[in-house]
């Protein structure tokens, strides 16, 4: 079955050409089962190779399709490489995937563009699983820029209104300044090691670099880039809130569960590359630190029902940096498929509240919805249990592995640590903050809607709510990839620590209900001083974010634009143009169609010639 | 017998030539264009006759019989053209006819 690997890019692939080329003229029927029959015949398959690697007991299964390029040593192939990490991520793509094809099938239902939405998911499934399943980072790339593409043609989906156009073009403009770094970095790699084959490359970067070498930490420093782009850290983070403007899947499926961890899947691929750079892997703790808390803070002040959980996201990730900035590989790609089974519940779940409530976003216009639509408030309830880390549910497993990987680490890593706390603090704040406003206290409005889910919509959101709560048990096989042989450390520490990490969400939920259900604290109160107003305000921008690009980049790049508004170089092409017409019009000049102008012409220029003829 | 020295004949020859081209330069009227040309032709036979006195060779006789064949095509050409332009213009003045220009 291992030999079918390549089916997997393909299905979908195969989905997205004959959706495309039909181009929305088949039936809706035919339209969902093409777009999410792919997705699903491909999980099928996944799950089918993963049973048989995983009894198998081999650790790596590399398939070779066929060779892309082959110029001189320079070979990168349509190479699959499969291995516990890779595993991991292709039964995620696909299965949390299908979930959410499935759900798109009831709740994409009344779009025009029904085809051309599954063509985009499908492509996008593609893309992500070449992505992760590639053994060079040439193919990588190729995923890479494919799952960018996707990104931007569904975040502009909706592109009648010009403000989805902007965002999505935010996105590709943003995240395309770290796939740059991400490029120099291939390029520097291959320079300096003659290879992009992933492991050749670990291999040849362990036997030829000492660490903490200049060019290591170079070439890290470019993929943290990449990464850093992709997975909306700072300081690239700025296209994901506004990347909510597509369809609600989408959010759940690229800007939630897949696409954005990206960057950390690749960082966890060449984990090898950052060992050699202890003080880069140190900044992309500190990264995903300083991500955490910003976008932790700005949760708390968002009214956008989306735009919270996008802010979520981002302090989710960035827990996944801090993981894997303190060398926690495994409990990083932990937290990452935790994350993508609770993050798709609530993304879902929210678009369920906004599919009943006639695209209502304002989480300040709903108020009292538990009754009205139990579905998605049970979907919050543990989806948002689960995102503050409750005990036992699945997120509480995976950040406690982070941040007591952290705290083991010593010196820095007890700040990390704390960081880390003071954003799981925040984490309960914002996610009951959404519940309790949404679905306690009296209604704001939308009293009649019903909820709006048939079975293609609630059954997804059945399914993640159990791997939301139970998915804290799965052992996922990356011992392997990480350890290198080496025995898995357990880490040490005191009844108190662990005291600390289970009870700082539980006091985080606790103040939010004070805050927003039982009135004992009230957010008025707290708005009427001049300095929390301010704070509100800072932080309901995203800390000033986009003023500050706007100020640092975009106003000085507009001046130039202005400036060289008659371009220099167009200037240059114009003047060859200008120089030959004039001549063209002084050389027509000459015919004057006289004949006897043009005899005298004849004959003066016979006597020229003769002239030079004679005397030279 | 006393010959004609070789300059004079040049001298004539390129005389003839001059006023044949200053005609066909200062003319209007297409078929005094058309004799000047005929007048310039002569001159370059009269410069190829002397040209084989001087050498006492017979290709410059050969050239000017040549020449004098070429006249008479050309005349035959000529004359029919200028019939057809004074059909399709009413007129032999070829600066009116002046169509081809810029």
């Amino acid at each position: 079955m291992q030999e079918f690997i390549w089916l997997l890019p393909t299905l979908p692939l195969l989905g997205f050409l004959s959706l495309a080329i039909t181009g929305g003229s088949l039936p809706k029927r035919a339209v969902a089962a093409i777009g999410a029959g792919s997705i699903g015949a491909a999980f099928l398959v996944a799950a089918l190779i993963a049973v048989e690697f995983l009894n198998s007991g081999e650790e790596v299964f590399v398939y070779q399709a066929w060779v892309w390029m082959s110029v001189g040593s320079f070979s990168p192939g349509f190479t699959f490489y499969l291995d516990g990490l890779s595993l991991v991520m292709m039964l995620i793509i696909t299965g949390v995937g299908f979930l959410i094809h499935l759900y798109s099938t009831g709740f994409m239902f009344d779009d025009p563009s029904y085809s051309r939405f599954f063509s985009y998911m499908n492509l996008f499934v593609a893309a992500m699983l070449m992505l992760v399943l590639a053994d060079n980072l040439v193919l990588l790339y190729l995923g890479w820029e494919g799952v960018g593409l996707c990104s931007y043609l569904l975040i502009g989906f909706w592109y009648e209104n010009p403000a989805n156009g902007y965002a999505a073009r935010k996105a590709f403009v943003v995240t395309r300044v770290g796939d740059t770094s991400m490029a120099i970095g291939l390029f520097l790699l291959f320079r300096e090691l003659g290879t992009l084959n992933i492991q050749d490359l670990m291999i040849a970067a362990q036997s030829e670099w000492q660490i903490g070498t200049g060019m290591a930490v170079a070439c890290s420093l470019l993929l943290l880039g990449g990464a850093v782009g992709k997975s909306a850290q700072l300081p690239l983070q700025a296209w994901l809130p506004d990347a909510m403007a597509g369809p609600t899947p989408i959010s759940a499926l690229i800007h939630a569960a897949t696409m954005v961890t990206a960057g950390v899947y690749l960082i966890a691929r060449t984990h090898i590359l950052f060992e050699l750079a202890p003080s880069v892997q140190l900044l992309v703790a500190w990264v995903g630190l300083a991500t955490l808390l910003m976008a932790g803070f700005t949760a708390m002040t968002q009214h956008d029902i989306k735009r919270i959980l996008a802010y979520s996201t981002i302090s989710q990730i960035g827990y996944m940096f801090l993981g894997l900035g303190v060398g926690a590989w495994s409990a990083s790609v932990f937290h990452l498929m935790t994350h993508a089974f609770f993050k798709a519940l609530l993304f879902l779940a929210a678009g369920t509240v906004i599919y009943s409530l006639h695209h209502e976003h304002d989480i300040f216009k709903m108020g009292g919805k538990r009754k009205q639509l139990p579905i998605a408030f049970a979907s919050f309830m543990i989806g948002s249990l689960a995102l503050a880390a409750f005990p036992f549910t699945s997120g509480y497993f995976s950040k406690d592995e982070i941040l007591l990987a952290a705290y083991a680490t010593g010196g820095a890593g007890v700040w990390l640590w704390a960081g880390g706390v003071l954003g799981a603090f925040l984490t309960g704040i914002y996610s009951f903050r959404l519940v309790f406003v949404v679905f306690f206290g009296a209604s704001q409005g939308h009293h009649d809607e019903k909820e709006k889910t048939g079975f293609s919509m609630a059954a997804p959101l059945f399914i993640l709510m159990m791997l939301s709560l139970l998915g804290g048990w799965i052992q996922i096989p990356v011992e392997s990839v990480f350890n290198h042989g080496q025995l898995h450390e357990e880490h040490h520490v005191s009844a108190l620590i662990h005291g600390i990490m289970i009870a700082v969400p539980l006091i985080g939920i606790a103040v939010s209900y004070l805050f927003f259900v039982s009135g004992a604290l009230s957010v008025d109160k707290l708005m009427s001083y001049k300095f929390s107003k301010i704070l509100h305000r800072f932080w309901f921008s995203g800390w000033a974010m986009d003023a500050l690009y706007k100020y640092l980049l975009i106003n000085p790049f507009m001046w130039l634009a202005k400036l060289n508004r008659n371009d220099f170089f167009d200037a240059l092409y114009n003047s060859v143009i200008s120089i030959s017409r004039s001549a063209h019009g002084l050389v027509a000049k000459t015919q004057t169609g006289y004949l006897a102008w043009y005899l005298i012409s004849m004959a003066a220029g016979l006597i020229a010639v003769l002239a030079v003829g004679v005397y030279l | 017998m006393e010959t004609i020295p070789t300059e004079h004949g040049l001298i004539l020859a390129g005389i003839l030539f001059v006023l044949g081209l200053i005609g066909v330069l200062t003319r209007r009227n297409i078929v005094f264009v058309l004799m000047s040309l005929e007048i310039m032709l002569n001159a370059s036979g009269l410069a190829f006759i002397v040209a084989a006195a001087r050498w006492g060779h017979a290709e410059g006789q050969i050239m000017f019989l040549m020449i004098l064949t070429l006249a008479a095509a050309e005349v035959a050409v000529g004359l029919g053209l200028i019939i057809q332009m004074y059909r399709k213009f009413q007129t032999v003045d070829i600066s009116v006819l002046s169509e081809m220009k810029g």
